[in-house]
């Protein structure tokens, strides 16, 4: 993979991270002005099941533990770019305006400035979303004190 | 020997529209949404969505206000959903200590890099009723709040090589979905087995290892719940992509073990792993993914908990229920002829 290729790869599993875990309310709001975009859906979106593993002893070997719902969808633009969404949960309208976005980052004209304004305002939402709960949880921190046991 | 009944068609119509009108209860009491059951009832969701093997808050919520809160009936009605989609593919193993914590505690060692974080739980609770339920306090808020690396705490235990490392293979695990289990179970399969298994079951099989049957003396080394992001690599794009994150409770055990053969005394590990915060069944599925593994460690098998062939088959509440409760169906041509048999018998005389 040559570098370019890389930081293209890079990119679009970064944008595709955003949308996934931000509010969709707000990655709607953002992705807007690419909605109207002419393409044709080549698949889905359809909704189906992903197997979710984890690891003995968390870092040992994989097992299945149980699936979740999740859609996906494929888009091609009139220049023949293909997009490609995964994403968890059954909201097919955010599996399409993902693909749309993962075709649009591709092309050779993309205006990189807007999807990195973009994917900027969603990260900051995702902290901020964060650091709140993480606040909230830091307050249940607690100092354990240990006892000897017959003394008194 | 299975019969078909016919008939019953009307009766069975109005029994269901009985049902729905019984499901809504009072007409003049606003009915509940699966938003609220989804927020607010959310460990029962959690609950759901483990043993109907499928992570969706709403079709979990949505199946407990269709089984009238019967949680059995909705795990039923959600393993039903699942079979309605085909799968995608295998997510890539699931990166725990990224875990964004929303509790983290450790029952054997006191002071922990990171710190002991209780989080929501009922834990150090009164258990006394509260009439005043619906206008809860703001939950309080840390000052400083920043970031800090939370070590598996086993780790530190594994630094001086006091505990077994964790099972290491690369192997691709197997699929309960895709193939029947077959005994001896390999451990990927028995801890597939317990993530879907019935939470009660669990609990009362892990809770005989504590009792005497089956010893495993164990210490609760870490339990960790929050929320982690999932990994995927669809093969259109052949990278790897976060599609999500999903809630999800792990437990890591301590046991003793004694040593055998080349092997020194160390502690070894249990491992539970569940979505949501079913912490109870994190921690009995990590007690009995331990006393199934007294064959690989070369312990006598005596106990219960310790028959991976009995624990194991039984597991699994959709299957239970399905035979415990198919014996309410109509067995009227199978209960005739076992009616005819008694009979003969008292007369005495004529061979059955």
């Amino acid at each position: 993979m040559t570098e370019i290729a890389a930081t293209q790869a890079q990119r679009r599993a970064a944008l595709a991270r955003l949308f996934a875990l931000a509010d969709w309310t707000l990655a709607r709001e953002l992705t807007e002005p690419f909605a109207g975009t002419a393409h044709h859906v080549v698949r889905g979106p359809e909704t189906g099941l992903v197997m979710l593993r984890g690891r003995m002893g968390s870092t040992g070997a994989a097992f299945n533990f149980g699936e979740a719902t999740a859609t996906r969808c494929s888009v091609r633009l009139a220049d023949k770019t293909e997009g490609h969404a995964y994403v968890l949960g059954r909201n097919g309208e955010l599996a399409r305006r993902m693909a749309l976005c993962d075709a649009l980052l591709q092309q050779p004209e993309a205006d990189m400035a807007a999807f990195d304004k973009i994917a900027q305002q969603m990260d900051e939402a995702i902290a901020a979303r964060r650091s709140a709960q993480a606040a909230k949880v830091a307050a249940t921190k607690v100092d354990f004190f240990t006892v000897v046991r017959g003394d008194g | 020997m299975y019969v078909a009944v016919k008939g019953g068609e009307k009766a069975i119509a109005a029994a269901h529209k009985l049902l729905a009108e019984e499901r809504r209860g009072d007409s003049a009491i606003p009915a509940i949404s699966t938003a609220q059951i989804s927020e607010q009832l959310s460990l029962g969701v959690d609950r759901v969505m483990n043993e109907g093997t499928l992570y969706d808050r709403e079709w979990a919520a949505l199946a407990i206000k269709q089984a009238r809160g019967d949680l059995i009936e909705a795990i039923f009605l959600l393993r039903a959903a699942r079979t309605t989609l085909s799968r995608f593919g295998y997510c890539e193993p699931l990166d725990t200590s990224a875990i964004q914590a929303k509790r983290r505690i450790s029952a054997a060692f006191k002071d922990i890099p990171g710190g002991q974080v209780l989080g929501p739980t009922f834990d150090y609770s009164h258990r006394l009723l509260e009439f005043e339920l619906d206008a809860p306090p703001p939950a309080e808020v840390a000052a400083a709040a920043e970031a800090v690396a939370m070590p598996r705490v086993l780790e530190l235990l594994g630094h001086e090589g006091l505990i077994e490392p964790a099972s290491a293979s690369d192997a691709a695990p197997g699929d309960l979905t895709e193939d029947p289990l077959e005994f001896p179970a390999s451990r990927d399969l028995r801890l597939q087995n317990l993530a879907r298994g019935d939470e009660g079951y669990l609990l009362a099989l892990a809770y005989s290892t504590q009792r005497g049957y089956g010893r495993s003396h164990p210490f609760a080394g870490e339990i960790r719940h929050g929320h982690v992001e999932v990994s995927f690599i669809p093969e259109e794009l052949g990278f790897a992509v976060t599609i999500g994150e999903i809630a999800i409770t792990e437990c890591e055990m301590i046991n003793q073990f004694k040593g055998s053969g080349g092997v020194p005394p160390q502690f070894t590990r249990g491992y539970g792993l569940v979505f949501g915060q079913c912490e109870r069944k994190a921690m009995s599925m990590a007690l009995l993914d331990r006393s199934l593994r007294a064959g690989e460690l070369g312990e006598e098998r005596v106990a219960p908990a310790q028959d991976e062939e009995f624990v194991l088959s039984h597991s699994d509440n959709v299957q239970a229920t399905g035979f415990v409760e198919h014996l309410k169906l109509p067995h009227y041509v199978d209960f005739q002829s076992e009616l005819q048999l008694i009979r003969r018998l008292r007369k005495g005389g004529e061979k059955p």
